[in-house]
Protein backbone atom coordinates (compact mmCIF):
# COMPACT_ATOMS: atom_id res chain seq x y z
CA UNK A 1 0.00 0.00 0.00
CA UNK A 2 1.01 3.47 -0.99
CA UNK A 3 1.10 6.22 2.07
CA UNK A 4 -0.07 9.43 1.34
CA UNK A 5 -0.01 12.32 3.66
CA UNK A 6 -2.64 15.36 2.53
CA UNK A 7 -2.59 18.93 3.93
CA UNK A 8 -5.39 19.74 6.53
CA UNK A 9 -7.68 21.22 3.87
CA UNK A 10 -8.21 18.08 1.86
CA UNK A 11 -8.08 15.77 4.60
CA UNK A 12 -10.85 17.66 6.10
CA UNK A 13 -12.60 17.62 2.80
CA UNK A 14 -12.53 13.90 2.05
CA UNK A 15 -13.09 13.57 6.00
CA UNK A 16 -9.76 11.63 6.52
CA UNK A 17 -6.71 11.35 8.48
CA UNK A 18 -3.59 12.47 8.77
CA UNK A 19 -2.33 9.46 6.36
CA UNK A 20 -3.95 7.72 3.95
CA UNK A 21 -3.32 4.20 2.16
CA UNK A 22 -3.78 3.55 -1.33
CA UNK A 23 -3.47 0.85 -3.58
CA UNK A 24 -1.52 1.37 -6.55
CA UNK A 25 -1.58 -0.12 -9.75
CA UNK A 26 1.37 -0.55 -11.66
CA UNK A 27 4.25 1.49 -11.30
CA UNK A 28 4.17 4.20 -8.64
CA UNK A 29 4.58 6.99 -10.36
CA UNK A 30 3.03 10.84 -9.39
CA UNK A 31 0.51 10.46 -11.51
CA UNK A 32 -0.32 6.36 -10.80
CA UNK A 33 -0.52 7.86 -7.07
CA UNK A 34 -2.46 10.55 -7.68
CA UNK A 35 -5.28 8.87 -10.15
CA UNK A 36 -5.70 6.63 -7.32
CA UNK A 37 -6.32 8.82 -4.74
CA UNK A 38 -9.26 10.34 -7.37
CA UNK A 39 -10.86 6.87 -7.47
CA UNK A 40 -10.48 7.04 -3.77
CA UNK A 41 -11.30 9.79 -3.03
CA UNK A 42 -14.11 11.30 -5.89
CA UNK A 43 -14.13 14.87 -3.87
CA UNK A 44 -10.46 15.63 -4.24
CA UNK A 45 -10.65 15.79 -8.18
CA UNK A 46 -9.60 19.34 -9.07
CA UNK A 47 -8.33 20.18 -6.17
CA UNK A 48 -4.47 18.93 -6.53
CA UNK A 49 -4.55 19.71 -10.84
CA UNK A 50 -7.13 20.51 -13.09
CA UNK A 51 -9.25 17.84 -14.26
CA UNK A 52 -9.11 18.57 -17.93
CA UNK A 53 -5.16 19.49 -18.55
CA UNK A 54 -4.20 17.68 -15.32
CA UNK A 55 -1.74 19.71 -14.97
CA UNK A 56 -0.96 20.48 -11.14
CA UNK A 57 -2.23 23.42 -9.47
CA UNK A 58 -0.09 26.11 -8.54
CA UNK A 59 0.52 26.07 -5.19
CA UNK A 60 0.61 22.27 -4.92
CA UNK A 61 3.71 20.67 -3.62
CA UNK A 62 4.76 17.00 -3.75
CA UNK A 63 7.38 15.51 -1.91
CA UNK A 64 9.10 12.06 -0.83
CA UNK A 65 12.12 10.93 1.00
CA UNK A 66 13.23 14.61 1.74
CA UNK A 67 13.27 15.14 -2.12
CA UNK A 68 10.94 17.67 -3.95
CA UNK A 69 8.85 15.73 -6.53
CA UNK A 70 6.99 18.87 -7.68
CA UNK A 71 8.62 19.63 -10.65
CA UNK A 72 9.52 15.79 -11.99
CA UNK A 73 7.28 14.32 -14.91
CA UNK A 74 4.38 12.68 -13.72
CA UNK A 75 5.17 9.40 -15.24
CA UNK A 76 8.81 9.62 -13.28
CA UNK A 77 8.65 6.32 -10.99
CA UNK A 78 8.65 7.33 -7.50
CA UNK A 79 11.20 6.13 -5.17
CA UNK A 80 11.06 2.30 -3.60
CA UNK A 81 10.50 3.84 -0.23
CA UNK A 82 7.83 4.93 -1.30
CA UNK A 83 6.67 2.08 -3.89
CA UNK A 84 6.96 -0.29 -0.57
CA UNK A 85 4.89 1.98 1.80
CA UNK A 86 8.05 2.84 3.75
CA UNK A 87 8.21 6.46 3.51
CA UNK A 88 5.14 8.20 2.37
CA UNK A 89 4.15 10.68 -0.37
CA UNK A 90 3.43 14.06 0.93
CA UNK A 91 1.00 16.63 -1.00
CA UNK A 92 1.78 19.80 0.04
CA UNK A 93 0.27 23.34 0.39
CA UNK A 94 2.61 25.47 -0.81
CA UNK A 95 3.97 27.93 1.84
CA UNK A 96 2.29 31.24 0.30
CA UNK A 97 0.82 32.88 3.36
CA UNK A 98 -2.39 32.41 4.16
CA UNK B 1 -43.17 35.74 14.81
CA UNK B 2 -40.85 34.06 12.85
CA UNK B 3 -36.94 33.87 12.80
CA UNK B 4 -34.17 34.45 10.75
CA UNK B 5 -30.88 32.87 9.58
CA UNK B 6 -28.09 34.60 8.32
CA UNK B 7 -25.35 33.24 6.03
CA UNK B 8 -22.00 34.94 6.33
CA UNK B 9 -18.97 33.46 4.10
CA UNK B 10 -15.38 34.46 5.39
CA UNK B 11 -12.07 34.48 4.61
CA UNK B 12 -11.64 31.67 6.23
CA UNK B 13 -14.82 29.53 6.70
CA UNK B 14 -18.44 29.92 6.12
CA UNK B 15 -21.12 31.30 9.73
CA UNK B 16 -24.60 30.32 10.21
CA UNK B 17 -26.07 33.09 12.46
CA UNK B 18 -29.87 32.40 13.78
CA UNK B 19 -32.08 34.40 16.10
CA UNK B 20 -36.04 34.90 16.73
CA UNK B 21 -38.04 37.10 15.24
CA UNK B 22 -36.15 39.98 17.94
CA UNK B 23 -33.04 39.85 16.77
CA UNK B 24 -31.38 39.87 20.11
CA UNK B 25 -30.03 36.44 21.20
CA UNK B 26 -28.03 34.74 18.35
CA UNK B 27 -26.62 31.53 18.39
CA UNK B 28 -23.69 31.21 16.01
CA UNK B 29 -22.65 27.59 14.10
CA UNK B 30 -19.30 27.60 12.35
CA UNK B 31 -17.15 27.70 11.13
CA UNK B 32 -17.59 25.70 8.01
CA UNK B 33 -15.02 24.55 5.71
CA UNK B 34 -12.24 26.18 7.64
CA UNK B 35 -9.59 27.48 6.26
CA UNK B 36 -11.01 28.00 2.66
CA UNK B 37 -12.51 31.27 1.31
CA UNK B 38 -16.39 31.41 1.45
CA UNK B 39 -17.15 33.66 -0.70
CA UNK B 40 -21.19 33.49 -1.21
CA UNK B 41 -23.52 31.51 0.17
CA UNK B 42 -27.26 31.40 -0.41
CA UNK B 43 -30.47 29.68 -0.15
CA UNK B 44 -33.36 28.52 -2.52
CA UNK B 45 -36.26 31.14 -2.56
CA UNK B 46 -38.80 27.84 -2.62
CA UNK B 47 -36.67 25.98 -0.25
CA UNK B 48 -34.96 27.22 2.85
CA UNK B 49 -33.41 24.26 3.60
CA UNK B 50 -31.35 24.22 0.09
CA UNK B 51 -28.25 26.04 0.75
CA UNK B 52 -25.31 26.66 -1.72
CA UNK B 53 -22.07 27.74 -0.47
CA UNK B 54 -18.72 28.78 -3.04
CA UNK B 55 -15.67 27.51 -1.24
CA UNK B 56 -12.37 28.01 -2.89
CA UNK B 57 -9.16 28.53 -2.05
CA UNK B 58 -5.63 29.99 -4.18
CA UNK B 59 -4.12 26.71 -3.22
CA UNK B 60 -6.64 23.47 -4.03
CA UNK B 61 -9.45 25.77 -6.69
CA UNK B 62 -13.18 26.10 -6.54
CA UNK B 63 -15.63 23.83 -4.77
CA UNK B 64 -19.40 24.35 -4.65
CA UNK B 65 -20.86 22.94 -1.60
CA UNK B 66 -24.55 22.16 -1.05
CA UNK B 67 -26.94 21.96 2.08
CA UNK B 68 -30.40 20.38 2.00
CA UNK B 69 -30.71 20.54 5.74
CA UNK B 70 -30.67 24.33 6.24
CA UNK B 71 -26.70 24.37 7.03
CA UNK B 72 -26.47 21.72 9.39
CA UNK B 73 -24.60 19.28 7.03
CA UNK B 74 -23.20 19.96 3.58
CA UNK B 75 -21.95 17.80 0.36
CA UNK B 76 -19.58 18.94 -2.26
CA UNK B 77 -21.21 18.87 -5.81
CA UNK B 78 -19.41 20.26 -8.87
CA UNK B 79 -16.59 21.83 -9.32
CA UNK B 80 -16.49 21.82 -13.15
CA UNK B 81 -16.41 25.31 -14.33
CA UNK B 82 -15.22 25.43 -18.10
CA UNK B 83 -15.58 27.99 -20.39
CA UNK B 84 -17.77 27.10 -23.96
CA UNK B 85 -15.58 27.03 -27.02
CA UNK B 86 -12.11 29.07 -27.10
CA UNK B 87 -12.58 31.45 -24.47
CA UNK B 88 -10.49 34.08 -26.30
CA UNK B 89 -8.69 37.32 -24.12
CA UNK B 90 -9.88 40.20 -21.95
CA UNK B 91 -8.08 43.14 -21.12
CA UNK B 92 -5.54 42.74 -18.49
CA UNK B 93 -4.86 45.45 -16.07
CA UNK B 94 -2.27 47.10 -18.29
CA UNK B 95 -4.16 46.77 -21.64
CA UNK B 96 -2.56 43.69 -23.03
CA UNK B 97 -4.85 41.25 -24.24
CA UNK B 98 -5.54 38.17 -21.44
CA UNK B 99 -6.71 34.54 -21.73
CA UNK B 100 -10.04 34.09 -19.83
CA UNK B 101 -8.78 32.00 -16.78
CA UNK B 102 -11.38 30.65 -14.46
CA UNK B 103 -10.02 31.82 -10.67
CA UNK B 104 -13.38 31.30 -8.50
CA UNK B 105 -16.91 31.89 -8.28
CA UNK B 106 -17.88 34.98 -6.64
CA UNK B 107 -21.62 34.70 -6.00
CA UNK B 108 -24.49 32.36 -6.38
CA UNK B 109 -28.30 32.86 -7.38
CA UNK B 110 -30.78 30.08 -6.83
CA UNK B 111 -33.62 30.22 -9.24
CA UNK B 112 -36.88 31.57 -8.00
CA UNK B 113 -38.78 28.94 -8.66
CA UNK B 114 -36.70 25.43 -8.97
CA UNK B 115 -34.59 24.69 -5.70
CA UNK B 116 -32.43 23.04 -7.81
CA UNK B 117 -31.66 25.76 -10.58
CA UNK B 118 -28.80 28.11 -9.17
CA UNK B 119 -26.48 30.49 -11.69
CA UNK B 120 -23.11 31.21 -10.64
CA UNK B 121 -20.99 34.34 -11.27
CA UNK B 122 -17.42 33.99 -11.37
CA UNK B 123 -13.98 35.06 -11.97
CA UNK B 124 -12.88 35.27 -14.75
CA UNK B 125 -16.02 36.80 -15.98
CA UNK B 126 -18.83 34.58 -17.12
CA UNK B 127 -22.28 32.61 -15.73
CA UNK B 128 -22.64 29.85 -15.70
CA UNK B 129 -26.17 27.69 -14.54
CA UNK B 130 -26.60 23.97 -13.06
CA UNK B 131 -30.00 22.64 -13.22
CA UNK B 132 -29.15 19.53 -10.99
CA UNK B 133 -28.34 21.49 -7.67
CA UNK B 134 -24.47 22.03 -8.64
CA UNK B 135 -23.94 19.17 -9.56
CA UNK B 136 -22.90 20.08 -13.30
CA UNK B 137 -22.96 23.61 -14.50
CA UNK B 138 -23.06 24.89 -17.90
CA UNK B 139 -22.12 28.20 -19.42
CA UNK B 140 -24.12 30.98 -20.64
CA UNK B 141 -21.59 31.78 -22.91
CA UNK B 142 -24.17 34.65 -24.79
CA UNK B 143 -22.87 37.09 -22.18
CA UNK B 144 -18.75 36.20 -22.25
CA UNK B 145 -19.17 36.58 -26.42
CA UNK B 146 -20.83 39.78 -26.36
CA UNK B 147 -18.65 41.85 -28.72
CA UNK B 148 -17.09 44.24 -26.19
CA UNK B 149 -15.99 40.97 -23.92
CA UNK B 150 -12.40 41.42 -25.57
CA UNK B 151 -12.20 44.84 -23.89
CA UNK B 152 -13.15 43.87 -20.34
CA UNK B 153 -10.64 44.42 -17.85
CA UNK B 154 -11.04 43.32 -14.21
CA UNK B 155 -11.17 46.00 -10.95
CA UNK B 156 -9.10 46.10 -8.20
CA UNK B 157 -10.70 42.87 -7.15
CA UNK B 158 -10.07 40.83 -10.46
CA UNK B 159 -12.38 40.78 -13.56
CA UNK B 160 -15.68 39.25 -11.29
CA UNK B 161 -19.42 38.62 -12.43
CA UNK B 162 -20.11 39.37 -9.07
CA UNK B 163 -23.69 40.24 -8.99
CA UNK B 164 -26.79 38.54 -9.93
CA UNK B 165 -30.42 40.01 -10.31
CA UNK B 166 -33.25 37.88 -11.22
CA UNK B 167 -36.42 39.53 -12.19
CA UNK B 168 -39.72 37.52 -10.30
CA UNK B 169 -42.19 39.44 -12.72
CA UNK B 170 -40.00 38.03 -15.63
CA UNK B 171 -38.74 34.94 -15.81
CA UNK B 172 -36.75 35.59 -18.97
CA UNK B 173 -34.73 38.62 -17.46
CA UNK B 174 -31.45 38.54 -15.96
CA UNK B 175 -29.13 41.42 -15.11
CA UNK B 176 -25.59 40.73 -14.35
CA UNK B 177 -22.80 43.16 -12.76
CA UNK B 178 -19.23 42.60 -13.89
CA UNK B 179 -16.00 44.54 -12.73
CA UNK B 180 -15.03 46.68 -14.67
CA UNK B 181 -17.35 46.05 -17.34
CA UNK B 182 -20.86 46.94 -15.83
CA UNK B 183 -24.09 46.32 -16.31
CA UNK B 184 -25.61 43.34 -18.56
CA UNK B 185 -29.07 42.87 -19.46
CA UNK B 186 -31.10 39.42 -20.51
CA UNK B 187 -34.47 39.05 -21.65
CA UNK B 188 -34.14 35.84 -23.05
CA UNK B 189 -33.33 34.10 -19.87
CA UNK B 190 -29.17 34.19 -20.73
CA UNK B 191 -29.28 33.10 -23.99
CA UNK B 192 -27.88 37.03 -25.39
CA UNK B 193 -26.79 40.21 -23.47
CA UNK B 194 -26.79 43.40 -23.93
CA UNK B 195 -24.94 46.40 -21.63
CA UNK B 196 -27.14 48.82 -19.92
CA UNK B 197 -25.01 51.49 -18.84
CA UNK B 198 -26.21 54.72 -20.27
CA UNK B 199 -25.74 57.86 -17.68
CA UNK B 200 -22.66 56.32 -15.64
CA UNK B 201 -20.00 58.40 -15.81
CA UNK B 202 -17.19 56.58 -14.39
CA UNK B 203 -13.11 59.14 -14.60
CA UNK B 204 -10.49 56.32 -14.75
CA UNK B 205 -11.66 54.97 -18.17
CA UNK B 206 -10.85 57.06 -21.15
CA UNK B 207 -14.53 57.35 -22.36
CA UNK B 208 -16.73 58.57 -19.41
CA UNK B 209 -19.40 57.31 -20.49
CA UNK B 210 -18.88 54.49 -22.81
CA UNK B 211 -21.27 51.68 -23.28
CA UNK B 212 -18.94 49.72 -21.36
CA UNK B 213 -16.10 49.76 -18.67
CA UNK B 214 -17.32 50.44 -15.79
CA UNK B 215 -16.63 49.55 -12.51
CA UNK B 216 -20.12 48.64 -11.06
CA UNK B 217 -19.76 47.57 -7.52
CA UNK B 218 -23.31 46.16 -6.99
CA UNK B 219 -27.09 46.45 -7.32
CA UNK B 220 -29.97 45.86 -5.43
CA UNK B 221 -34.06 45.72 -6.13
CA UNK B 222 -37.58 45.64 -4.66
CA UNK B 223 -39.03 42.59 -6.15
CA UNK B 224 -42.31 44.39 -6.34
CA UNK B 225 -40.58 47.50 -8.68
CA UNK B 226 -38.21 45.14 -10.80
CA UNK B 227 -37.91 47.85 -13.27
CA UNK B 228 -36.19 50.07 -10.65
CA UNK B 229 -32.49 48.96 -9.42
CA UNK B 230 -30.36 50.79 -7.70
CA UNK B 231 -26.30 50.58 -8.35
CA UNK B 232 -23.64 51.60 -5.74
CA UNK B 233 -20.53 52.37 -8.24
CA UNK B 234 -17.05 52.88 -7.83
CA UNK B 235 -18.05 56.35 -7.37
CA UNK B 236 -21.41 57.32 -7.70
CA UNK B 237 -24.78 55.64 -6.20
CA UNK B 238 -26.75 55.28 -9.14
CA UNK B 239 -30.47 54.61 -10.11
CA UNK B 240 -32.85 53.30 -12.83
CA UNK B 241 -36.29 53.06 -13.16
CA UNK B 242 -36.39 51.34 -16.58
CA UNK B 243 -34.93 47.94 -16.08
CA UNK B 244 -31.51 49.35 -16.80
CA UNK B 245 -32.47 51.88 -19.98
CA UNK B 246 -31.05 54.61 -18.60
CA UNK B 247 -29.47 55.84 -15.20
CA UNK B 248 -29.43 59.01 -12.93
CA UNK B 249 -27.07 59.72 -9.43
CA UNK B 250 -28.79 59.90 -6.72
CA UNK B 251 -25.85 60.23 -4.50
CA UNK B 252 -26.99 63.61 -3.37
CA UNK B 253 -25.85 64.25 -0.16
CA UNK B 254 -23.91 61.86 0.78
CA UNK B 255 -20.43 62.58 2.76
CA UNK B 256 -19.17 60.23 -0.20
CA UNK B 257 -20.29 58.10 -2.97
CA UNK B 258 -17.80 55.30 -3.15
CA UNK B 259 -18.64 52.32 -1.31
CA UNK B 260 -19.59 48.56 -2.23
CA UNK B 261 -22.88 47.59 -0.27
CA UNK B 262 -26.34 48.87 -1.44
CA UNK B 263 -29.35 47.29 -0.62
CA UNK B 264 -33.26 48.00 -0.14
CA UNK B 265 -35.66 47.68 2.51
CA UNK B 266 -37.73 44.68 2.49
CA UNK B 267 -40.94 46.33 2.31
CA UNK B 268 -40.45 50.12 1.44
CA UNK B 269 -38.85 50.59 -2.52
CA UNK B 270 -37.96 53.77 -1.78
CA UNK B 271 -35.94 52.87 1.25
CA UNK B 272 -32.36 52.26 0.15
CA UNK B 273 -29.08 51.97 2.38
CA UNK B 274 -25.43 52.10 1.55
CA UNK B 275 -22.31 52.09 3.63
CA UNK B 276 -20.21 55.25 2.44
CA UNK B 277 -16.39 54.42 2.20
CA UNK B 278 -13.99 57.14 1.80
CA UNK B 279 -12.67 56.63 -1.43
CA UNK B 280 -11.00 53.81 -3.95
CA UNK B 281 -7.45 54.01 -2.16
CA UNK B 282 -8.80 54.77 1.28
CA UNK B 283 -11.08 51.16 2.11
CA UNK B 284 -12.68 52.77 5.28
CA UNK B 285 -15.30 54.87 6.55
CA UNK B 286 -14.70 58.61 7.04
CA UNK B 287 -13.73 59.51 9.62
CA UNK B 288 -13.29 56.68 11.56
CA UNK B 289 -16.76 56.63 11.68
CA UNK B 290 -18.87 53.36 10.88
CA UNK B 291 -22.45 54.78 9.12
CA UNK B 292 -25.04 53.43 7.42
CA UNK B 293 -26.85 55.63 5.05
CA UNK B 294 -30.32 55.30 4.37
CA UNK B 295 -32.58 57.36 1.85
CA UNK B 296 -36.50 57.09 2.45
CA UNK B 297 -36.69 58.97 -1.00
CA UNK B 298 -35.21 56.80 -3.09
CA UNK B 299 -31.95 58.23 -3.10
CA UNK B 300 -30.07 62.10 -3.58
CA UNK B 301 -31.30 62.33 0.19
CA UNK B 302 -29.74 60.45 2.69
CA UNK B 303 -29.44 60.42 6.55
CA UNK B 304 -26.60 58.55 8.54
CA UNK B 305 -27.37 55.88 11.04
CA UNK B 306 -24.96 55.88 13.53
CA UNK B 307 -26.82 54.31 17.01
CA UNK B 308 -24.61 51.37 18.01
CA UNK B 309 -22.27 51.56 15.34
CA UNK B 310 -18.31 52.67 16.13
CA UNK B 311 -17.80 56.33 15.94
CA UNK B 312 -14.48 56.66 16.28
CA UNK B 313 -11.08 54.41 15.04
CA UNK B 314 -13.06 52.53 12.95
CA UNK B 315 -11.18 51.49 9.61
CA UNK B 316 -12.77 48.31 7.97
CA UNK B 317 -14.65 47.83 4.77
CA UNK B 318 -18.01 46.72 3.82
CA UNK B 319 -17.60 44.59 0.69
CA UNK B 320 -20.36 44.58 -2.09
CA UNK B 321 -22.32 40.94 -0.97
CA UNK B 322 -21.87 41.69 2.40
CA UNK B 323 -25.26 43.70 3.24
CA UNK B 324 -28.70 41.96 3.18
CA UNK B 325 -32.30 42.74 4.34
CA UNK B 326 -34.88 40.07 6.39
CA UNK B 327 -38.40 40.55 5.61
CA UNK B 328 -40.12 40.29 9.12
CA UNK B 329 -42.91 42.99 9.90
CA UNK B 330 -39.88 45.22 10.70
CA UNK B 331 -37.46 44.67 8.17
CA UNK B 332 -33.70 44.20 9.60
CA UNK B 333 -30.62 44.84 8.31
CA UNK B 334 -27.34 43.47 8.15
CA UNK B 335 -23.85 43.78 7.17
CA UNK B 336 -20.49 42.14 7.94
CA UNK B 337 -17.44 44.07 7.62
CA UNK B 338 -13.61 43.49 6.54
CA UNK B 339 -13.18 43.30 10.87
CA UNK B 340 -15.33 40.30 11.37
CA UNK B 341 -18.18 41.99 12.58
CA UNK B 342 -21.44 41.31 11.79
CA UNK B 343 -24.25 44.23 12.87
CA UNK B 344 -27.85 43.88 13.04
CA UNK B 345 -30.53 46.27 12.90
CA UNK B 346 -34.14 45.07 13.67
CA UNK B 347 -35.16 48.22 13.18
CA UNK B 348 -34.82 49.55 9.52
CA UNK B 349 -31.47 50.96 10.43
CA UNK B 350 -32.17 52.83 13.53
CA UNK B 351 -30.28 51.16 16.13
CA UNK B 352 -27.62 48.52 15.39
CA UNK B 353 -25.98 45.90 17.85
CA UNK B 354 -23.17 43.22 16.93
CA UNK B 355 -23.99 39.69 16.37
CA UNK B 356 -20.41 38.34 16.15
CA UNK B 357 -17.40 40.79 16.63
CA UNK B 358 -14.35 38.69 15.54
CA UNK B 359 -14.74 36.36 12.35
CA UNK B 360 -12.77 36.41 9.88
CA UNK B 361 -12.66 39.14 7.13
CA UNK B 362 -15.98 38.82 6.02
CA UNK B 363 -17.37 38.20 2.16
CA UNK B 364 -20.46 37.83 2.41
CA UNK B 365 -24.05 37.78 4.07
CA UNK B 366 -27.35 36.65 3.09
CA UNK B 367 -30.76 36.75 5.44
CA UNK B 368 -33.04 33.79 5.66
CA UNK B 369 -36.37 35.17 6.83
CA UNK B 370 -38.38 31.54 8.03
CA UNK B 371 -41.32 30.72 9.02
Amino acid sequence: MIRVVLPGQLRELAHVGKEIELDVKGEVTRRSVLDALEVAYPVLKGTIRDTRTQQRRAFVRFFACEADYTHTSADEPLPAAVATGEEPFFIVGAMAGG
Amino acid sequence: MGGVRVLVGTRKGAFVLCSDGKRKDWSVAGPYFPGWEIYHLKASPVDPDRIYASQSSGWFGQLIQRSDDGGASWQPVGNEFAYKGVPGTHQFYDGSPHPWEFARVWHLEPSLDDPDTVLAGVEDAALFRSCDGGKTWEELAGLREHSSGSSWQPGAGGMCLHTIVLDPSNPQRIFVAISAAGVFRSDDDGETWRPVNKGLRSGAIPDEDAEVGHCVHHLARHPSHPEVLFMQKHWDVMRTDDAGESWTEVSGDLPTDFGFAIDVHAHEPETVYVVPIKSDSEHFPLDGKLRVYRSRTGGNEWEPLTRGLPEANCYVNVLRDAMAVDSLDECGVYFGTTGGQVYVSPDAGDSWAPIVRDLPSVLSVEVQTLP
